[in-house]
């Protein structure tokens, strides 16, 4: 299949993709990035079909209008917040087309002979089927077709263990036998990888949710270069590798932002159902929404929440108004209650008033890497407001109001104090540092992983719980 | 053999390029990040044409179908809905 030019036009390609994503370094690049990233795949495309005509030219153009129509009026009416949810789905989407390219190559008449093709092509079936029904159940979580909380088997760990070891065996007899594969095993093996997609992803949920998606990236990236291998392709391996390792990179950095490291998150150390506080755990399943995470209240009758938050608002509204700078601190409650239209009205008012505002962003506030980013961006956020941990957290000694909205575990100073709890050594926002505090939270109970939040019991916090957007809009009323 | 090690060549070229890359990218394009190289993982499109270009029977050839069905869904989905994402950035750089 090769000649000289073949291998130019192929780095030319590839070089072309690196540039896209050398441009993605700042906000401006990122956008061309895009494009030009697009183009070098627009380029691939003709590349291969000019080199290999197809021989039913019919059918694929109506897959590629049909696949690429639905792509885009999806892509076009999905909401921001649904993004983790969208991509979990496309990226299974893509794995599913790397398992069922792999899958015919495998049991073709001509299936290739030599042994490395024939193991690429298993592990590209194995990786590309898990990572599809992984990416189901995360965007069913993420999409809140699913309970989020982790769901774990009894014997989970033995079981992913079983599957694991049966794939293995399955998966070198495959690899083994003379082509055409024995379809029987590999019937099988295809079965075992859809439970490991499933048993996997099914333990995790909630503020875990961002390590298992980009997890999945990664090995979306994986299972196309595998499938690469197996076609001989060269483009294919070079852009599956470089998705790997932007996977790679992400997962890495999600689990920095926790201090957790890969084996607590996906083995579930910390987040068996003892470790969680059962009440908590409870009130989490009834709602499903981790963070900030349901309570009693909503059984409460509503005139007694009013009744009770009346006090609080007055002294929300003086704080605000005393208060030279203010650093807000958005969590994905605030997403939840859709207030983040409400929360960036509320900073801009702040800075007319002639206050410095910030805010300070977790690297794992939302469902995905960088999610909260996006929803603040849809809010027209003024850029130059949003900081990361490490530039704002010396800030707080000078901050005269924190001002939290839906988010408990990024703020939550029990992670520097108590050692046995699961979020201790986490990387917090220190707003425990800061003169005043007001949280306008959904309620009082405990974040994601279930430790009690210190910072509301302290003489400097202002509670205001409810729904965020409500708190919100009462407090710019107040403001006006 | 030739086309292996090359094959591994670029493999391991591309995973250093991309995670050197990778790493300067700010925290705040993370999502749009990782929502464009969702869309170049389904570069798996190329095997799926490939499919077409070779022998195979009715079953086969569904098969293929169906799997440039999914690609072409994740690779114009990815990069419309980063496209879309990157918009809303305000830029004042």
């Amino acid at each position: 299949m090769d000649n000289c030019w073949y291998l130019l036009t192929d780095f030319a390609i590839i070089l072309i993709l690196i540039v896209g994503i050398w441009q993605f370094r700042t906000v401006k690049g990122a956008r061309s990035g895009n494009l030009t990233a697009a183009f070098a795949l627009l380029c691939a495309l003709g590349v291969v079909l000019y080199r290999h005509p197809v021989l039913e030219p019919a059918a694929v153009i109506l897959a590629l209008v049909l696949g690429g129509l639905v792509g885009w009026v999806v892509a076009m009416r999905v909401g921001m917040i649904q993004i983790p949810a969208m991509v979990a789905f496309q990226n299974g989407a893509g794995s599913l087309a790397a398992f069922l390219v792999s899958f015919v190559q495998l049991t073709r008449e001509a299936a290739p002979q030599e042994t490395i093709a024939k193991v690429a092509g298993v592990v590209s079936l194995v990786i590309g089927m898990a990572t599809f029904s992984g990416s189901m159940i995360a965007s069913a979580k993420l999409a809140n077709c699913m309970k989020q909380t982790p769901t774990v088997f009894p014997k989970h760990d033995w079981m992913l263990l079983g599957i694991v070891l049966v794939i293995v065996t399955l998966g070198i007899v495959a690899g083994g036998t003379a082509a055409p594969a024995l379809p029987c095993s590999l019937m099988v093996l295809i079965l075992a990888s859809i439970l490991l997609g499933v048993v996997f992803s099914i333990r995790i949920g909630g503020a875990d949710m961002p390590v298992l998606i980009s997890f999945l990236n990664a090995t979306s990236g994986l299972a196309a270069a595998f499938c690469g291998i197996i076609i001989e392709n060269r483009l294919l391996i070079a852009c599956g590798a470089t998705v790997a390792a932007s996977g790679s990179i992400l997962t890495h950095v999600m689990c920095k932002a926790m201090n957790r490291n890969l084996p607590k998150v996906f083995l579930g150390v910390h987040w068996k159902p003892g470790a969680v506080p059962v009440q908590a755990a409870e009130a989490q399943a009834r709602k499903g929404e981790p963070e900030p995470s349901p309570t009693v209240t909503v059984e409460e009758p509503r005139k007694f929440e009013k009744s009770q938050q009346q006090a609080p608002l007055a002294q929300a509204i003086d704080a605000a108004k005393n208060a030279n700078s203010v650093v807000i601190i958005p969590g994905y409650g605030m997403a939840l209650a859709h207030a983040q239209f409400e929360t960036v009205q509320l900073a801009n008012r702040l800075e007319e008033m002639g206050k410095q505002v910030k805010f300070a962003i977790h690297p794992i506030a939302g469902r995905m890497p960088g999610h909260m980013h996006v929803l603040l961006a849809e809010a027209e956020v003024d850029p130059d407001m949003l900081f990361d941990m490490d530039q704002i957290n010396p800030e707080f000694q000078q901050t005269d109001l924190a001002l939290i909205v839906g988010a408990c575990d990024v703020v939550n100073p029990a992670a520097i104090g108590a050692e046995d709890t699961p979020i201790a050594g986490m990387p917090i926002l220190a707003a425990h540092d800061a003169k005043q505090v007001l949280v306008c939270n959904l309620d009082g109970q405990p974040g994601y992983s279930g430790v009690e939040n210190p910072l509301y019991q302290e003489p400097k916090t202002i509670l205001m719980f409810g729904d965020a957007k409500t708190s919100i809009n009462r407090l710019l009323q107040g403001l006006h | 053999m030739g086309d292996v090690l090359l094959m591994v060549a670029v493999f391991i070229f591309s995973f250093l390029v991309g995670y050197l890359l990778i790493s300067k990218v700010p925290p705040r394009l993370h999502t749009p990040l990782m929502s464009m190289t969702n869309a170049i993982s389904a570069v798996t499109i190329l095997g799926a044409l490939l499919l077409f270009a070779v022998e195979t029977n009715a079953v086969q050839k569904g098969l293929g179908a169906l799997a440039i069905v999914m690609a072409t869904f994740n690779v114009i989905g990815g990069f419309a809905i980063t496209n879309r994402m990157l918009k809303l950035f305000k830029t004042r750089e």
